[in-house]
């Protein structure tokens, strides 16, 4: 690519190396530029990654061994509350918001987002939000009375959160972080959806969009119809607690079942939100480490759009022992089973795209492969849970747990990280090490099996979730030990993952602006990219550019 | 097969024979085993389990030996030559495969489904059908027998329902406060209690024996304790325990006189503001009946043996057997609470 002498001098101006340190801090607090928004989301869910998982690890110590002592069952509350709440607003969503954010402009060829100032407004009042949740610990009885973090769970249950259950200001805490977090998130999703379909460069139809786009733009389209109900509620519930409505308060006749069906039109929903970034990861780093285009790109595109459709009406499986009666469960079933077939559809076009490739075992890859095998494995878990009568036995149980921690952990956190070894040298220039990769790989994957296979068996076996102890003589004893022990492999892969992030800063082998030889926009700029992106508005002609340029002998166009 | 000879592999060899028989006793000694059902509810799930299992089972074995054959077929060797592979952009026929099988096991498998549910939910209440009311409590759990007159905590007595004359217990099912979740794994699935709202469900265990469960729906500080009893009777048992249990409370303890003081100490503190002792002024609804109190072998919804000692240090402070538990302590001096103790230790 070639640079104009006007952009190399913006290029300076816009250096932020060799200033005194307080402008670069002025530069990042006031940056409207994507991507050093998206970094910011990035680092900022890191930190809540370490929070949360380090919340996860005091839980799996307590639960080690029967009868333990080892913290008192208020503050166990506490841990899984703050633990699921931090998890899923304050790491999972702003961590892929964040990616999008970097990502999405960089994939389509334009220079930014559509509204640079609303993207900065919605990353500091999503930080603020979970600064807010974790103030609780010192604010929610009284500036100097601590530890009255929230206890309600990160799902909140009326009545349990209603003024007689639940004094004091700890739910006010959770209701506004969340609130405030909604905010944020439906800022972002409008952005998103705004550059996906207004800012593509020249030549890139929507069918020619690379499948991350595509799937950022489903996700978007998710967080708008998702989180306003739950944004909605959150009021609702404040009325409640504050001015005497009883939209929940069931004391004074109002329902506990209401807000369970505000509450998971925005919980189930917000599976795919998190998830669809996931595919969206795999979408671009199994293809270019298999060196085959996408098999079934149209198909791709049709299962994500319709995983979302079908997503909003699965709710009401988290409800299945609440007496729907047998008409509403049936129809939630089918809706339930029927999502397993785009579901299945993706599965099996990854499966087709590795199918006669050359597949490259990179660090990326290598989380990607553990993505496909442990997703499929989630795949079935929730059929199993889909089966109403098999739910009864199994919702609420340690069951549940171990699978939904499949997808999220086992799908998108290992999705994520082959990410983050796949565009790492993009972002700041520097090839990550190989061989801390592998560590990271190998205790993550390690502590994952330990931790989350052996979580389904005391579901089997009767253990319900969010007890903070256990009597003896049930048979969890041994598997509760084990879960721990793998609890304690995966923060020390995350660990090596943090030190690998720091130390290939300054450390790592330069990268070039294309070290996969990948085949999408983003690789076709200088690694870190500039802050405008494109010096030129690319112009392309097929869903894999750099392709045609690389093969002018057989370029993708003609086949699509 | 030969022996493998370095430690590692040996280990490995070992394994393979172990874990299966690590599982299956794990499996065996658990009483809250979903998969080793002793009623019809939860004999039905297990009998659809099976199938849903054996299905995913297969998928996994297709999908994941697929995946696993393709990485190693086809991955990149030092040897293969720097061309690109041939570029395959996707296969209709291949395609619409793999959307039209799927959906025929998902209709199977919704088919087999709706089934269950419907044997379930909507079959007729039998003539012979037990009635019982459940209330959920924070924490604890108030049966009453609407029909024979008995009011109980925490201990449910049920009679078995053998095939020839099925006598299943209905269990009509609300909360008082937050919301609850009924499961004995062995005999059915959960159904939630939720405050103003009416569920019902219905279990017929078909063997004599203790049953165990508990709550499955965080109901607040003390979710964890919230156990669950259920003991299955043979008729004869059960009716001589409904006789027992539709009496009033025994109010004279002659040749006891800590009993006898004990009484008045009770009945003279907040105590009967919460309690019942049927036939005295003891009338409170907040906490368990306590009318047959020593005929129950546990107090605290099932995680203390109902011992006197453990009675003793229980009224002296439940805070301290139970954390979150909403029975205060009364602050009573070691006397009140010996004879105390001496009187709750009567109440068979």
């Amino acid at each position: 690519m070639t640079t104009t002498p006007v952009l190399e001098a913006i290029d300076e101006t816009l250096e932020t190396q060799g200033k005194p340190p307080v402008n670069v801090i002025y530069e990042w607090l006031t940056t409207v530029d994507h991507k050093k928004i998206g970094l910011m989301y990035i680092v900022y869910a890191l930190i809540f990654l370490v929070v949360a998982g380090f919340e996860a690890i005091l839980m799996r110590i307590q639960l080690a061994i029967p009868n333990n002592h080892f913290v008192s069952p208020q503050v166990f509350n506490q841990l899984f509350t703050m633990h699921g709440t931090t998890m899923v607003f304050f790491m999972g969503m702003p961590i892929l918001f964040g990616m999008g954010n970097y990502l999405v402009p960089l994939m389509i060829g334009a220079r930014d987002m559509a509204f640079p100032r609303l993207n900065a407004f919605s990353f500091w009042i999503s930080a603020f939000a979970g600064i807010l949740l974790y103030f609780s610990y010192f604010g929610a009885s009284g500036l100097y009375a601590a530890g009255s973090a929230p206890d309600v769970g990160w799902f909140a249950y009326a009545p349990l959160t209603s003024k007689v259950f639940s004094p004091g200001h700890s739910t006010d805490y959770w209701t506004l972080a969340v609130f405030l977090s909604g905010v944020g998130s439906i800022g972002t999703a409008l952005n998103i959806v705004t550059t996906i379909i207004c800012m593509r460069c020249k030549g890139m139809k929507m069918s020619r969009m690379p499948l991350l786009p595509w799937l950022y733009l489903v996700m978007s389209g998710l967080v708008f119809v998702a989180v306003s109900p739950l944004t909605a509620a959150q009021v609702m519930l404040t009325l409640d607690r504050y001015l005497g409505a009883h939209f929940f308060d069931t004391q004074a006749g109002g329902s506990a079942i209401l807000w369970m069906h505000f509450f998971w039109i925005f919980g189930h929903p917000e599976v795919y939100v998190l998830v669809l970034p996931a595919f969206a990861f795999a979408n671009e780093v199994i293809p270019v480490f298999s060196r085959k285009a996408m098999f079934g790109y149209p198909a791709m595109v049709a299962a994500s759009v319709a995983i979302g459709f079908i997503s909003l009406s699965v709710w009401a499986h988290h409800m299945f022992t609440v007496g729907m009666g047998p008409a509403g469960n049936t129809f939630f079933v089918f809706a339930t089973m029927v999502i397993s077939v785009p579901t299945g559809i993706k599965i099996f076009n990854w499966l087709a795209t590795i199918w006669g490739g050359k597949i490259i075992f990179a660090v990326p890859m290598m989380f990607m492969v553990g993505f496909l095998f442990q997703f499929l494995i989630a795949g079935l878990t929730g059929i199993m849970l889909s089966a109403a009568p098999f739910d009864w036995q199994l919702s609420a149980s340690y069951f549940v747990v171990a699978h939904f921690h499949y997808v999220l952990v086992g799908a998108i956190v290992f999705s994520l990280f082959g990410a983050f070894y796949y565009w790492y040298p993009k972002v700041t220039g520097k090839m990550m090490s190989d061989t801390l990769g592998k560590w990271h790989f190998w205790l993550f994957l390690i502590g994952f099996h330990l931790t989350f296979d052996f979580m389904h068996v005391p579901g089997l076996l009767g253990m319900p979730r969010r007890i903070y102890t256990y009597e003896a003589g049930r048979g969890w004893d041994t598997l509760n030990f084990i879960v721990g022990v793998g609890a304690i492999f995966q923060a020390a892969g995350t660990l090596v993952l943090v030190y690998n992030m720091i130390h290939s800063y300054y450390k790592g082998k330069e990268a070039g602006h294309d070290p996969w030889d990948a085949w999408t926009l983003e690789w076709s700029v200088p690694s870190p990219p500039p802050s405008y992106n494109f010096a030129i508005e690319p112009t392309v002609n097929s869903r894999r550019p750099l392709w045609d340029l690389k093969h002018p002998e057989d370029p993708d166009s003609d086949y699509e | 097969m030969t022996e493998p000879r370095c430690g590692f592999a040996r280990f490995l060899h070992a394994s393979t024979y172990c874990l299966p028989l690590v599982a299956a006793t794990t499996f065996a000694q658990s009483p809250t085993n979903i998969f080793d059902p002793a009623g019809t509810p939860a004999r039905d799930i297990f009998g659809l389990s099976m199938l849903v299992l054996s299905i995913t089972l297969v998928i996994f074995l297709i999908v994941a030996g697929l995946l696993l054959y393709a990485l190693i077929r086809f991955r990149h060797r030092s040897t293969d030559s720097d061309r690109e592979p041939a570029q395959i952009y996707g296969s209709n026929q291949i395609e619409l495969s793999w959307t039209v099988i799927p959906i025929l096991i998902v209709v199977t498998l919704f088919l087999t489904t709706t089934r269950v549910i419907l044997g379930t939910e909507a079959i007729p209440k039998p003539a012979s059908a037990m009635d019982v009311t459940v209330i959920g409590h924070q924490f604890w759990w108030e049966y009453n027998y609407p029909k024979l007159g008995v009011v109980t905590a925490n201990e449910l007595h049920v009679p078995i329902s053998d095939p020839a004359t099925p006598t299943p217990t209905y269990l009509t099912m609300s909360s008082a406060d937050v919301d609850h979740s009924f499961w004995i794994p062995r005999l059915a699935g959960k159904t939630d209690l939720l405050p103003n709202r009416i569920n019902t469900m219905w279990i017929d265990p078909q063997a004599t024996g203790l049953y165990l469960g508990q709550c499955a729906q965080y109901c607040g500080t003390q979710h964890a304790k919230m156990l669950l009893r259920v003991y299955a009777q043979t008729p004869q048992e059960f009716a001589a325990w409904i006789e027992q249990q539709k009496k009033p409370a025994q109010q004279e303890f002659p040749g006891n006189p800590a009993a006898t003081e004990g009484q008045s100490v009770f009945m003279k503190n907040a105590c009967i503001n919460c309690h019942t002792v049927k036939g005295t002024v003891a009338t409170g609804r907040f906490g368990p009946d306590l009318t047959h109190l020593a005929s129950r072998d546990t107090i605290a919804s099932g995680p203390i043996q109902n011992t006197p000692e453990n009675l003793r240090k229980w009224v002296e402070d439940p805070n301290s057997m139970k954390p979150g538990s909403l029975m205060p302590s009364m602050h009573l001096d070691d006397h009140d609470l010996d004879v105390i103790t001496a009187y709750l230790s009567q109440l068979h």
